[in-house]
C-alpha cells in the first residue's frame, strides 16, 4: 500500500535503452510522477514509448539509468485487453488477486467493486468473445483495479476502440484517477486524450526517444466532456501538437 | 453426418437494462455480438444441412445398384452384391452381425487403450518440451521421424518383438496416434499471446500457475483438434494391426481378412461399412467433448 519511494511514486533517472541489434530506443529520459499526477506521454509511433512503460515495469532491464518504483501491486494495462477468453469477465477481473494469493471472498468482493467502478454491471458472466472492444477495455481496467495499484501504467490502451467509445473511457479514466488517486503514466498518441486526462503531458521525440517539451495542463477535475470544446483546451492541444511536429 | 451449425444459440440477453448507476454504457452495449433468434430458423437449418449429403447418399446407392446389376454380369456378381443383400446377411443375420460386432468391439477397446496411453505419453512429453527448449530440440526431429514411418514397414518388427497378441496391436495404435498429439499440444502450450505471458510475468506468477492458468487452457483448442486426429489414426492403427496379428482375441481386422480370402462379399462389405462407422462415432464423440469442454469461449467449428 505504501511507496517506499522519497521522491515520488515513479521516478527514472537517465535512462536509455539501446536494443541488442544497435536500436537506440530511449536517451536521457529523467522525470518523476507523484501520486495525484496523472503524466502523458505522447509521441509518434516507434518512439520508444511502450518500451519505456516496459522498463517502468520491470519487463524489460535498461541499458542505462535507474527506475524507482514499488512494484509489488503495479497497474498494468497493456495495448490489448489481454483478457483469457476461458473465462467470464468476473473470473477475468478476478485473475491479478488470484495471482496475488487472495481468498475466493476477497476475490468476489474486489472485482465486485471493480465491476461497479467500470460500470460492467450485468456483464459477468459473459465470455470475452461476446464483448464488444469497448467492453474488453473496461474489463481489462477493471481486472487492473481489483489491486488498487498506487501507480497505473497504461500502454495506449485505447488506440483500438473507435472514437466516440474512446472518449467514453477517457472520461472514465480521468473519473478513476480521481477517485483512487493513484499516479498514472499513459501513453498515447492522441493528443486530445493526453490533454483531458492528465496533470501533465510529456512530448518524445523520434528515435532515439527523448523528452522534448513538457506542458502542465491547468484543468481542475473532473473534467467534463465539453472541455474539449474550450478556447483553452484548443490552445493547449495546438501546442502540444506543435512540439510534437518539431520533434519528428 | 449431421453437421447443424450453431447458429441458433440465443444473444447475451441483457443488452439494455439494469447496469444502475453505470456510465454511459448503453453506447457500448449495442455493440455486442448478436446471434439470431431461436426457433424460427432452426427447421430450416436442419433442412439446409441434411438435405445435401441425403441427396448425394441416395445417389451413391443407386450407383451401388447399377453396378451390381448392370455392370456386373450375373456369375460376377459376387464381387459387389446388391445393398438389400448385403443388409440382409450383414446385417439382419444375427449371427453374422454378432461377430463383426464383438469382433469391432475388441478392435475399439485396442484402439481406446492405445490412444490413452498416446494421449498420456503425449501430453507429458510435450508439456516438458514447452517448458525445455533443449528437449523440444531434442525430441523435435525424433517425433518427426515416428510420423514419417510408414505404419505397414514396422508392423512385423513390432510383431518380432513383442508377439502377436494384444500387447503388439496396442503399440501400433500408439506409434500411428502419438505425433498428432504431441504436435497439437505443443503448438496450443506455445499460443498463449505474449501479452498474457507479460502479465503474469508481471505478477510473479510461477512456473506452475502459468502452466495451469495460462498455457494448458490456451492450449485447449489446438489439443482437441490433435485428439479428433489422433483418435481417428488410433481406429486405423487398431485395425493395421489386428490384420496382421492373429494372435488373442480376434478383432475386426481379422475378420475383413477372412472374409476377403473366403469372398464372403456381404459380410467383408459389412465389416468395412462398420469399421467406417466407429472412425465416425471415434470422431464424433471427440467434437462433441470438445464442444463440451471449450464451446462455450472458443468459436469451434464441429464437423462430421
Amino acid at each position: 500500500m505504501t511507496t517506499a519511494t522519497t521522491n515520488g511514486a515513479l521516478s527514472f533517472d537517465g535512462i536509455g535503452m539501446i536494443f541488442p541489434d544497435g536500436t537506440e530506443a530511449l536517451r536521457e529520459i529523467t522525470f518523476s510522477i507523484d501520486r495525484g499526477e496523472f503524466i502523458t506521454v505522447v509521441g509518434p509511433s516507434g518512439c520508444g514509448k511502450s518500451t519505456l512503460l516496459r522498463i517502468a515495469s520491470g519487463l524489460l532491464e535498461p541499458t542505462a539509468g535507474s527506475v524507482e518504483v514499488d512494484r509489488e501491486r503495479l497497474g498494468y494495462v497493456f495495448q490489448d485487453a489481454t483478457l483469457l477468453p476461458w473465462r467470464t469477465v468476473r473470473q477475468n477481473i478476478e485473475l491479478l488477486a488470484e495471482l496475488h494469493g487472495f481468498d475466493s471472498a476477497e476475490r468476489k468482493r474486489l472485482s465486485t467493486a471493480a465491476i461497479d467502478l467500470v460500470g460492467l454491471q450485468g456483464f459477468e458472466n459473459h465470455y470475452p468473445k461476446s464483448l464488444s472492444g469497448g467492453m474488453r477495455m473496461r474489463t481489462s481496467l477493471a481486472r487492473t483495479l481489483t489491486l488498487k495499484p498506487p501507480v497505473f501504467l497504461f500502454d495506449e490502451p485505447f488506440g483500438a476502440v473507435d472514437e466516440i467509445t474512446r472518449e467514453h473511457l477517457n472520461e472514465e479514466t480521468q473519473r478513476l484517477f480521481q477517485s483512487e488517486g493513484f499516479a498514472g503514466l499513459f501513453i498515447t498518441h492522441s493528443i486530445s486524450e493526453a490533454v483531458f486526462m492528465s496533470t501533465k503531458v510529456l512530448v518524445m521525440s523520434y528515435r532515439p526517444g527523448r523528452i522534448v517539451a513538457s506542458f502542465d495542463v491547468p484543468f481542475g477535475y473532473p473534467r467534463q466532456p465539453q472541455l474539449r470544446f474550450d478556447p483553452e483546451f484548443a490552445l493547449l492541444s495546438g501546442e502540444v501538437s506543435l512540439a510534437l511536429r518539431g520533434s519528428t | 453426418m449431421t453437421t447443424i451449425p450453431d447458429v441458433t444459440r440465443p444473444g447475451p440477453e441483457d443488452t439494455d437494462g439494469h447496469h444502475g448507476s453505470a456510465p454511459d454504457i448503453s453506447l457500448e452495449a449495442d455493440a455486442l455480438v448478436h446471434r439470431p433468434p431461436p426457433g424460427a430458423s432452426r427447421s430450416k437449418t436442419m433442412f439446409r444441412a441434411a438435405v445435401p449429403p441425403l441427396v448425394l447418399g441416395s445417389a451413391l446407392i443407386g450407383l451401388w445398384y447399377v453396378i451390381s446389376y448392370v455392370i456386373l454380369e450375373p456369375h460376377r456378381r459376387f464381387l459387389l452384391q446388391p445393398p438389400h443383400q448385403v443388409l440382409d446377411t450383414g446385417f439382419l443375420d444375427w449371427g453374422n452381425y454378432s461377430r463383426i460386432l464383438t469382433a469391432l468391439w475388441n478392435s475399439t477397446q485396442v484402439a481406446l487403450i492405445g490412444l490413452g496411453i498416446a494421449i498420456t505419453i503425449g501430453f507429458l512429453l510435450a508439456t516438458m518440451m514447452s517448458q525445455a527448449k533443449m528437449l523440444e530440440r531434442a525430441v523435435f526431429p525424433f517425433a518427426v521421424t515416428l510420423q514419417a514411418i510408414p505404419i505397414l514397414a514396422i508392423v512385423p518388427m513390432i510383431g518380432f518383438w513383442f508377439g502377436y497378441g494384444t500387447t503388439a496391436r496396442v503399440i501400433v495404435c500408439i506409434i500411428i496416434s502419438l505425433f498428432p498429439i504431441i504436435m497439437n499440444t505443443l503448438f496450443g502450450l506455445q499460443s498463449a499471446e505474449r501479452g498474457m505471458h507479460d502479465l503474469f510475468t508481471l505478477h510473479r506468477a510461477n512456473r506452475l500457475t502459468r502452466l495451469r492458468k495460462l498455457m494448458f487452457p490456451a492450449a485447449l483448442p489446438a489439443v482437441f483438434a490433435g485428439l479428433r486426429i489422433s483418435a481417428g489414426l488410433s481406429v486405423i492403427g487398431a485395425i493395421v494391426g489386428d490384420f496382421f496379428f492373429g494372435q488373442g482375441e480376434a478383432g475386426i481386422g481379422q475378420l475383413l481378412r477372412r472374409y476377403a480370402s473366403q469372398l464372403d462379399g456381404e459380410e467383408l462389405l459389412t465389416s468395412v461399412i462398420m469399421s467406417s462407422a466407429l472412425g465416425v462415432v471415434v470422431f464424433w464423440t471427440f467434437g462433441w467433448i470438445q464442444k463440451l469442454v471449450i464451446g462455450k469461449w472458443h468459436e469451434t467449428e464441429v464437423l462430421g
